[in-house]
């Protein structure tokens, strides 16, 4: 075999998925540092470094950074990394690219778990031990995002295939369940838990602070690091269930590992910002249409690109309505919806 | 060798197989006849210890199958079957390299691209390898996947790993014209000659003459005949196996022409 030097492509592949991460990478510390500096109270890109780097700031400064737009920032972050990511499993996992976590019900079933506990919280929370309790709308949210996760794959795969119409329908059906159930607990709600709930609805990293990033960050980045090193058994998926599994790929197993570490992300995410929409699908879609299929670049790449739309969406929120702010599930479905139906249309033949 | 011993496969009350003994040999290519519906893609979906039977064995070099790994099999067994959709933009050429997938973070993984390289060579598709699967026609996208396959057994000749190889394929000519079909034998015959184990399902029973050592006839789940090509594939046997009349001739160089 004496023409084993002339295979060039992967040479080429060997530069381009760098190139791709670390302009990701800058555009992500870009778009960090600029929502760091957005808001109602002006802060120069500057001092926004400065204060980051430890150096003097006047202490009002210091102070909106560090305890006010710092958390949120960081928030948005894990969270656009939770929902780009997940989406980008999902998509994988499903052989499918509209598999959004919202759209297939995952997050609709995070959300009722919260809901759940929103609403009838103080009643569960009397029969767990006092430390457990800030535990206990994460848990349920986790509880009711795995469950929609079984569900889906239950309803919308046979035979190790999904169509594209199924699975969108078996999305519906999850989603309207959610839906009335959800509504059930709204309807035995007080006011202000009412207007908790609405938040859960739309999405909104108003609430983040510190409390909420160190509830979240460990369970996010452990579910995407558990995610980014299936890579390749998820591009065998892409060929086919039966395929993966003549190549060595342990389907059941790794079917169940993604599910619950993809589900665990969205949950997550959900717990501390609601349902935003459409992330899991845009993102992951831009990052193929930059890069190619490849996981191996698909899930990292999502995962940076994730960060920096939820940060940009989030300033933007921020900023248009000011002094008040738009909850920011808004501001993603704005965005994300025309890009669905897009693909939609463009799919329609395959349909 | 993979042997598979009184194998009965049922899908509710229908008997999908019914008894059926059949081995892939090392250094043979075993065609495997029989009309719609006879159980020749169960019977490979079963030998590659993807379908668990109802009842039966199915041995991979003297243990059982379902003992060892699905990445120990793979990194010696491929196997192409009849239909794959894919739904993303993978190019040709990394449709090809995911067949080296058992091979990761182990030594053979550094003859990943000579692998690519000789299966694509090997299966004439070097023209399109960096186009976009999506964009190919069936027959392109037949030959890509059996370049995958073909990626996934290739071994260094100067490596020092002799362990036999196997390739399973199920309708691997359905999707392709008359000079890819013997493409895709040529190059099975090629790999048996160095000792790859080849079974393949063939519905042109030409083609399966011309190439196979030996045959098995299955109708209905059950096996009619297996043996030496010569042996099973006479005109009696396959005319009671398809339900047409057959007539065989038979060239002054041996070679057979099977007339339905």
């Amino acid at each position: 075999m004496t023409d084993i030097a002339e295979s060039h492509a992967p040479m080429a592949r060997s530069l381009k998925y760098p190139a791709i991460l670390g302009g990701l990478a800058a555009l992500l510390g870009v778009a960090f540092v600029v929502s760091l500096a957005t808001g109602a109270v002006p802060i120069s890109v500057g001092d926004v470094v400065r204060s980051l780097f430890g150096m003097e700031v006047d202490q009002r400064t210091a102070a909106v950074i560090q305890m006010i737009r710092l958390p949120r920032s960081v928030l948005a972050v894990i969270v656009g990394a939770a929902l780009a990511g997940s989406g980008a499993a999902f998509q994988g996992l499903f052989r499918n690219p509209l598999a959004d976590p919202s759209l297939i019900g995952v997050s609709g079933g995070a959300a009722l778990g919260a809901v759940v506990i929103i609403v009838f919280g103080n009643a569960v929370a009397a029969a767990v031990p006092f430390f457990a309790s800030p535990l206990l709308l994460p848990f349920a949210a986790f509880a009711g995002g795995l469950a929609a996760t079984f569900a889906i794959q239950g309803l919308a795969q046979s035979r190790g295939q999904s169509a594209t119409a199924t699975l969108l329908l078996a999305g519906i059906a999850i989603n309207a369940l959610t839906w009335a159930l959800t509504g059930i607990a709204i309807y035995m709600a007080n006011d202000s838990q009412i207007r908790d709930f609405t938040f859960w609805s739309i999405g909104s990293l108003a609430s983040g602070g510190w409390r909420e990033v160190s509830l979240v960050a460990v369970p996010i980045i452990g579910a995407l690091a558990v995610i980014v090193g299936r890579a390749r058994a998820l591009d065998a998926m892409l060929l086919g269930e039966r395929e993966a599994l003549h190549l060595g790929v342990p389907v059941h197993v790794l079917k169940h590992v993604v599910m619950i570490a993809a589900a665990l992300a969205v949950s997550s995410a959900v717990a501390v910002s609601g349902v935003i929409a459409f992330v899991g699908i845009v993102v992951p879609h831009v990052v193929r249409m930059l890069a190619g299929p490849d996981h191996r670049i698909v899930l990292p790449g999502s995962i940076l690109a994730g960060a920096t739309l939820l940060l940009a969406a989030d300033s933007f929120a921020r900023v248009i309505v000011a002094p008040s702010e738009l909850p920011i599930g808004i501001v993603t479905a704005a965005v994300g919806s025309p890009f669905f139906l897009w693909l939609l249309t463009r799919r329609k033949r395959s349909m | 060798m993979i042997r598979a011993t009184d194998i009965t496969v049922l899908a509710g009350r229908k008997r999908l197989l019914d008894g059926v003994s059949v081995s892939v040999t090392p250094g043979r290519i075993t065609a495997l006849i029989g009309p719609n519906g006879a159980g020749k893609s169960t019977l490979i979906s079963v030998l590659a210890g993807e379908r668990r039977p109802d009842e039966g064995d199915i041995f991979f070099e003297n243990t059982r199958i379902d003992t060892r790994s699905a990445l120990d099999i793979a990194r010696r067994r491929a196997v192409l079957l009849q239909e794959s959709s894919l739904d993303f933009a993978f190019t040709a050429e990394e449709v090809i390299e995911l067949g080296r997938l058992p091979f990761a973070g182990t030594e053979a993984q550094f003859d990943d691209r000579a692998a690519v390289a000789a299966a694509a060579r090997m299966t004439g598709v070097d023209r399109f390898r960096a186009r976009s699967y999506q964009t190919l026609s069936g027959g392109e996208k037949q030959r890509i996947q059996f370049a995958r396959a073909i990626a996934q057994i290739w071994r260094d000749r100067q490596g020092t790993d002799r362990s036999p190889r196997y390739l399973l394929l199920d309708e691997p000519t359905s999707a392709l014209d008359l000079r890819h079909q013997r493409m895709v034998l040529d190059v099975a015959r090629a790999l048996a000659d160095e000792g790859v184990g080849v079974i393949a399902a063939i519905h042109d029973l030409n083609l399966a003459s011309a190439y196979a050592d030996d045959a098995v006839l299955l109708r209905g789940g059950r096996l009619v005949a297996s043996g030496p090509v010569e042996s099973v594939m006479t005109e009696a046997e396959l005319g009671a196996c398809f339900e047409v009349e057959v007539e065989i001739l038979t060239r002054e160089n041996g070679q057979r022409a099977i007339l339905v």
